[in-house]
């Protein structure tokens, strides 16, 4: 077990599992980004190497140098639209291209691939010669690119290895994009890093990865608005107040039980 | 032995190599800017004309029969490279002693050439063939034969021990009478050619024993060591071995280029990628083997395809917006981080690269050139955290760049800047950082679980592009958002700013905004029953205030 770079986290969970994946779920401003982006400065400050697979390219980089993050310890996979799709098949004479989506290599044809993922073939046609608005992650298909960019990589850096901590960032994913991913691939994951010292960890809304995951930490945002009569310039962001609850830890046999900690923005001093 | 092949006039030998038929003709060279040329250099037939070197170029147009030729350092380069290889073609140690002198070992050369007397003559003859008047001299030291050559016309042989009554007729002028003289004491690699200062002390030497009397070698080698050394110091000593012909030094031989290239023509164009990866292995094979054979890896790969030249890239549109060519060459350069030595690697990033840029049209030429370099060293730990392999890592990288693009994977570096999204992306290495840390003293811990700060930075999760919305303001404050994200708009539950930001006011793209954080209600949770009270999620809220748009940011997470 290794330090998460949170000391109320390490007393609750006992740091976090090599060899293990980790899930922490949880809706927007319940300190997911806080956790990761303390996971990582912990890990590059003990001079272990990073990757984070970024389904929807969401880091931000002040924030990472705020949080103690190392970068040149950092390999940051930003998914989006902008990928290549290249015809790796000889050249054809013009007028004969055909349309086909590749799955995990493997080319197959749109019809099928949209009746997996439950979307029209025309609307996979359409996307496969059009592009989209990246920023539209509504758009299935859309996600569904994002999220076969972020297995593939995922599957690439754990076959690599040499990584001490490998984050998939999937928090902005559409729920329903992030629950197709079949369980398979979890145990795919959980298999390539058991007996390495690479700790994987998920990030996302809710948990998805079933028995798969060794840990699960649902946090929560315990922020409440409370109306001032301050001018609005006098006030200031100091942090966020996040509670942790350990849903799930097959390591250790604690019972479950939740804590509260506080975040500081950089700024706050 | 040491030989010594000598060019004299080497600017006039220069020019009549690329024009025999001026050798019987008065010629002379001209340097300088016009109208300021002056005469460098003349032959035989010139000089009993009465034309000298120092002569202006008007002056030496008033003779007719004169051929006039501007200097050419093309054609000097020309000329020592064949001198070079006339050398070396009889001794693989030769030193590159001026761009007119060459000074070869001869040791072990015997049995396999002949005698010292056919060795002398064959270089003579293979000099001649390479258009080039040169004087051979054989000696038992590189000066002796260095000052035979300069001194004696056509093939000359100082036996060993002789070297001072052979070279005893020879002026003192020989010893100073060039500047390659100097050149050949080169220490550093750089040529003193044309020193000031070198010409100004040797002409006063040579003032000095004129007046002495000293007119030849032989004189100067009987004059006494220790008063030489008291009127002219250690020079004066140095002088006087080569008079003798005591002196000698080490040879600096001439080191090649290491060039590692390997070439194929195929019997037909190539259209697949995959019979050219066959070639490529093959090629690559090759080399690495080569470079092993020195000790030497490579950084830096580089692949040239020629195209077949009966393709009609015109009208092609995808080939022209796909490919980098010139002349129908199609170039590649892989850049590795560190210097690495597998070709089953480098032909794996190879075809990566070329599945992202093929070249898109037929090859009929492939050529792939290494350049060499060190290999690297690295030392492994048993306690050292893990990290990963240099050439899987590339090859991860390599797939990952075809997953997501080029630019969008690797390692952050901040600007220095204050614009929003100040950063850019350099590629990830493993090695450099391992050894910057060891600079910096920082070493890596094997497990921490006691070392953590109090509190974590709370970090923003940003939205790439920012969210446009459409904002309610009430007093110029935000009160109402509007956004196409379902969760990411309602009432402004707590606001805090404006905090205003720009920049870059000198520069085309300036910058000024206003930042707001904001607490909307999470509308994700808004139907949890559990809940009592509505959390709230934390947004960056900024107003453009030079494109007048507003934007949510990012989420405070």
């Amino acid at each position: 077990m290794v330090s998460s770079g949170i000391a109320a986290l390490d007393a609750l969970t006992g740091g976090l599992p090599h060899g293990c994946l980790t899930e922490i779920c949880g809706p927007a401003s319940s300190g997911r980004t806080t956790v990761l982006l303390s996971a990582l400065a912990a890990a590059t400050r003990r001079g272990e190497f990073c990757a984070l697979v970024d389904a929807s390219d969401a880091l931000d980089p002040h924030s990472a140098a705020a949080a103690g993050v190392e970068l040149k310890r950092l390999l940051w996979v930003r998914c989006g639209e902008n990928s290549p799709r290249k015809d790796n098949s000889p050249r054809r004479p013009r007028g004969t291209e055909k349309s086909e989506i590749r799955k995990d290599g493997c080319p197959i044809s749109a019809a099928h691939f949209a009746a997996e993922v439950g979307i029209s073939s025309q609307a996979v046609l359409n996307f496969d010669h059009k592009q989209k608005d990246p920023s539209n992650e509504n758009n299935p298909c859309a996600s569904e690119h994002r999220l076969e960019q972020v297995l593939r990589a995922t599957d690439l850096l754990l076959e690599s290895g040499g990584f001490g901590l490998i984050v998939l960032d999937l928090a902005n994913l559409p729920l329903q994009s992030a629950r197709r991913i079949p369980l398979t691939t979890w145990f795919r994951f959980r298999r390539a890093v058991e007996h390495t010292p690479t700790i994987l960890v998920a990030i996302e809304q809710q948990p998805i990865a079933g028995s798969c995951s060794s840990l699960r930490l649902q946090l929560g945002s315990q922020n409440h608005s409370e109306e001032t009569m301050d001018p609005t310039h006098t006030r200031l962001l100091t942090g966020l107040k996040i509670s942790a609850e350990m849903i799930r830890s097959r390591l250790e046999r604690k019972p479950a039980r939740s804590v509260i900690f506080e975040t500081r923005t950089a700024w706050a001093g | 032995m040491f030989a010594c092949i000598y060019v004299p006039n080497f600017p006039v030998a220069a020019a009549l190599r690329t024009e025999p038929d001026l050798q019987a003709r008065a010629m002379a060279i001209l340097e300088g800017k016009p109208p300021l040329e002056k005469i460098i250099a003349v032959n035989k037939q010139a000089a009993t004309l009465g034309i000298a070197a120092g002569m202006t170029k008007a002056q030496a147009e008033l003779c007719p029969e004169l051929a006039l030729r501007p200097r050419s350092a093309l054609q000097e380069s020309a000329a020592h490279a064949a001198l070079l290889d006339c050398a070396q073609s009889f001794s693989p140690c030769v030193e590159d002693t001026a761009c007119d002198t060459v000074l070869l070992d001869l040791a072990g050369m015997e049995s396999l050439l002949g005698s010292l007397p056919e060795i002398s003559r064959a270089i003579f003859a293979r000099a001649t063939a390479l258009g080039l008047d040169a004087h051979v001299a054989i000696a038992s030291n590189p000066d002796a034969a260095l000052l035979a050559a300069r001194g004696f016309p056509g093939v000359t042989l100082i036996p060993a021990g002789r070297e001072a009554e052979q070279l005893g007729s020879l002026p003192v002028e020989v010893l100073f009478g060039c500047r390659t003289l100097r050149d050949f004491r080169r220490v550093d690699g750089s040529s003193r050619e044309g020193h000031p200062q070198n010409e100004s002390n040797d002409s006063d030497l040579l003032e000095t024993l004129d007046r002495w009397g000293i007119r030849n070698l032989r004189a100067l080698a009987a004059l006494p060591e220790v008063a030489l050394s008291e009127r002219l110091g250690q020079e004066g000593l140095r002088l006087q071995k080569l008079a003798r012909g005591t002196a000698s030094h080490t040879l600096v031989p001439v080191e090649e280029p290491l060039v590692f290239e390997e070439m194929v023509e195929p019997e037909y164009p190539i259209v697949l990628l995959e019979p050219l990866a066959f070639l490529l292995n093959r090629l690559l094979e090759q080399l690495c083997a080569r470079l092993a054979s020195r000790a030497l890896a490579t950084q830096e790969l580089r692949l040239a395809l020629e195209l077949d030249p009966a393709f009609d890239f015109e009208s092609d549109s995808l080939f022209n917006q796909q490919s980098k060519i010139s002349n129908q060459k199609f170039v590649r350069t892989l850049r590795l981080p560190l210097p690495m030595l597998d070709a089953k690697v480098f032909l794996k990033l190879l075809q990566l690269d070329l599945n992202a840029h093929p070249p898109g049209a037929p090859i009929v030429k492939i050529h792939l050139a290494a350049e060499p370099a060190r290999p690297r060293s690295a030392q492994g730990g048993l306690f050292l955290p893990p990290l990963p392999e240099p050439e899987k890592l590339e090859l991860t990288l390599a797939r990952i760049a075809g997953l997501v693009g080029e630019q969008k994977a690797g390692a952050l570096e901040l600007l220095d800047t204050h614009r929003p999204e100040g950063f850019r992306m350099q590629h990830f290495m493993s090695e450099v950082s391992r050894k910057t840390s060891r600079k910096n003293n920082v070493e890596p811990a094997t497990s921490n679980l006691t070392e953590e700060s109090q509190f974590a930075v709370t970090a923003l999760r940003r939205f790439r592009p920012p969210l446009r919305v459409k904002v309610t303001l009430e007093d110029g404050q935000p009160v109402h958002l509007v956004c196409r994200k379902d969760d990411v708009q309602g009432r402004v539950l707590w606001k805090a700013g404006p905090w205003r930001f720009s920049g870059d006011w000198w520069e085309r793209e300036a910058w000024s905004r206003d930042e707001w954080d904001i607490a909307l209600q999470n509308n994700t949770l808004q139907n949890d029953a559990t809940r009592n009270e509505a959390p709230i999620a934390l947004y960056r809220l900024v107003h453009d205030l030079l494109g007048g748009g507003w934007f949510i940011e990012g989420t405070y997470d």
